[in-house]
């Protein structure tokens, strides 16, 4: 069986169609699968749900995919960083349910962990716990909150081997191993295929069996906000 | 009254020796620049990193490295990397001493609202809502008025709640205030701020 595909187009073939669910790892513009992303963009797949933690910035990143009018839905916890994700928000275009990011993060673990729901504090007594089931443990007040199953993950490491075992690189690891484990088929965009038997075991952060395509590509990796310190003299 | 940096500088003297704590964007951050000398803390960023360094220099900068307000930042000899599931399941769990955050509006019940304007603003609210519920203690550092001179500091919150019931300490640009059952509490006052300028600031009950 081979899971490396020569193009993230050959990756996604087969696996997209319109009104689809998609979960996407990245935290803002770091560890995102771009090269997926500009890969659906290119298939216009339509009436997209996509559960990400961020939802790009215009022009790049999701934002992408929001731009071309795929996206119906979004489910983040935070897209501040988005004039077109606003205007489309505002104006009705778009769909938008507020996840907080502990909980985004724990829907998609819970989901790709065969869990369907789990009980949290976070959000008691706010409008994220609004027609949720609320249950008492140990004098506690916990809500309930649902385990995604996504139809497709896409996510971004750093470097692959031939099985699928993922190695992620600093804080670019974020969102990418949730969302790859609560897809039904996971596609991973990685810097480097390594030979098999050269990634040490014990160093694996997401083991193959989760990974079912890789493609090897060239990443731009946008920098946010670039902040920095003066070196003294 | 205290200016930001005199208010991050007072806010880092809840800080004690050992504790895992995570900072909020904003003023919270200008925290990090005032750990007192002998307190050792080890932040956690919400993305997946504990022991966040300072920021890079120029030329250093990591597209792999930023933290929850997505800056470009550094590691430390201690720093440990991990998923967001991870980073959340130690927030959830208990496993964080003390979150330092921003707020638009607290009440005088410990309730917190930093996350969204109706009709105006709608950003969301992050890891906010699971670092109120999931930590140990939450101290909110604000301004005690808005800029049209209105009290931030509030009997009931007026925007949507991030949580309930969930802040200790409130430090403001005036002074000191911990929430009690039957209101606040006066613990310290800005320089040049007496307690009756605190007062007239404050919507919320003041207890003594």
């Amino acid at each position: 069986m081979n899971k490396v595909y020569p193009s993230a187009a050959a990756a996604l073939e087969g696996v997209l169609f319109d009104g689809m669910t998609i979960a996407s790892g990245g935290f803002g513009l770091c560890g995102i699968p771009e090269l997926l992303i500009a890969a659906i963009r290119a298939a216009g797949t339509k009436g997209l749900t996509v559960a990400s933690n961020n939802a790009g910035v215009d022009g790049f990143g999701l934002g992408v995919l929001l731009e071309s009018r795929q996206v119906k839905k979004m489910i983040s916890s935070y897209v501040g960083e988005n004039a077109e994700f606003m205007r489309q928000y505002l104006s009705g275009e778009l769909e938008l349910e507020f996840n907080p990011q502990g909980t985004l993060a724990e829907r998609m673990r819970a989901g790709g962990a065969g869990i369907p729901g789990f009980y949290t504090r976070t959000g008691v007594g706010t409008v994220i716990a609004e027609g949720k089931e609320h249950k008492d443990f140990d004098g506690q007040t916990y809500i309930l909150e649902r385990g995604i199953v996504a139809d497709l993950s896409i996510v971004k490491a750093w470097k692959a081997d031939p099985s699928g075992n993922l190695v992620f690189r600093k804080t670019a690891r974020n969102f990418n191993p949730p969302a790859a484990t609560c897809g039904r088929i996971c596609v991973a965009e990685v810097e480097e295929i390594v030979p098999l038997g050269s990634l040490d075991p014990d160093h694996i952060h997401l083991p193959g069996i989760y990974v079912h395509r890789i493609v090897q590509g060239e990443h731009e990796k946008r920098i946010e906000q670039r902040t920095v310190r003066k070196r003294e003299a | 009254m205290w200016d930001r940096n005199q208010m991050a500088a007072r806010a880092a003297k809840e800080l004690r020796d050992g504790m895992y704590v995570n900072l909020g964007i904003g003023i919270p951050t200008l925290v990090a620049n005032y750990i007192p000398e002998g307190v050792n803390v080890t932040l956690q960023s919400e993305n997946g990193m504990l022991g966040m360094g300072p920021f890079p220099y120029e030329g250093e900068e990591d597209p792999d490295l930023i933290n929850a307000g997505k800056q470009t930042i550094t590691q430390l000899p201690q720093t440990a990397y991990f998923d967001s599931a991870q980073s959340f399941a130690m927030i959830r769990g208990g496993k964080i001493a003390m979150a330092i955050l921003g707020a638009m509006e607290v009440s005088e019940k410990g309730d917190l609202a930093n996350w969204m304007i109706p009709g105006k603003l709608v950003k969301g609210m992050g890891g906010a809502m699971d670092l109120v519920a999931g930590v140990g203690r939450v101290v909110v550092v604000m301004d005690h008025t808005s800029k049209y001179g209105e009290s931030k500091v509030l009997r009931d919150c007026t925007l949507p709640l991030t949580g309930k019931a969930v802040v200790d300490r409130i430090i403001t640009n005036l002074g000191v205030l911990d929430v009690g059952h039957k209101g606040l509490h006066i613990v310290e006052l800005a320089d040049g701020v007496t307690e009756a300028d605190l007062r007239a600031a404050t919507e919320a009950t003041i207890v003594d």
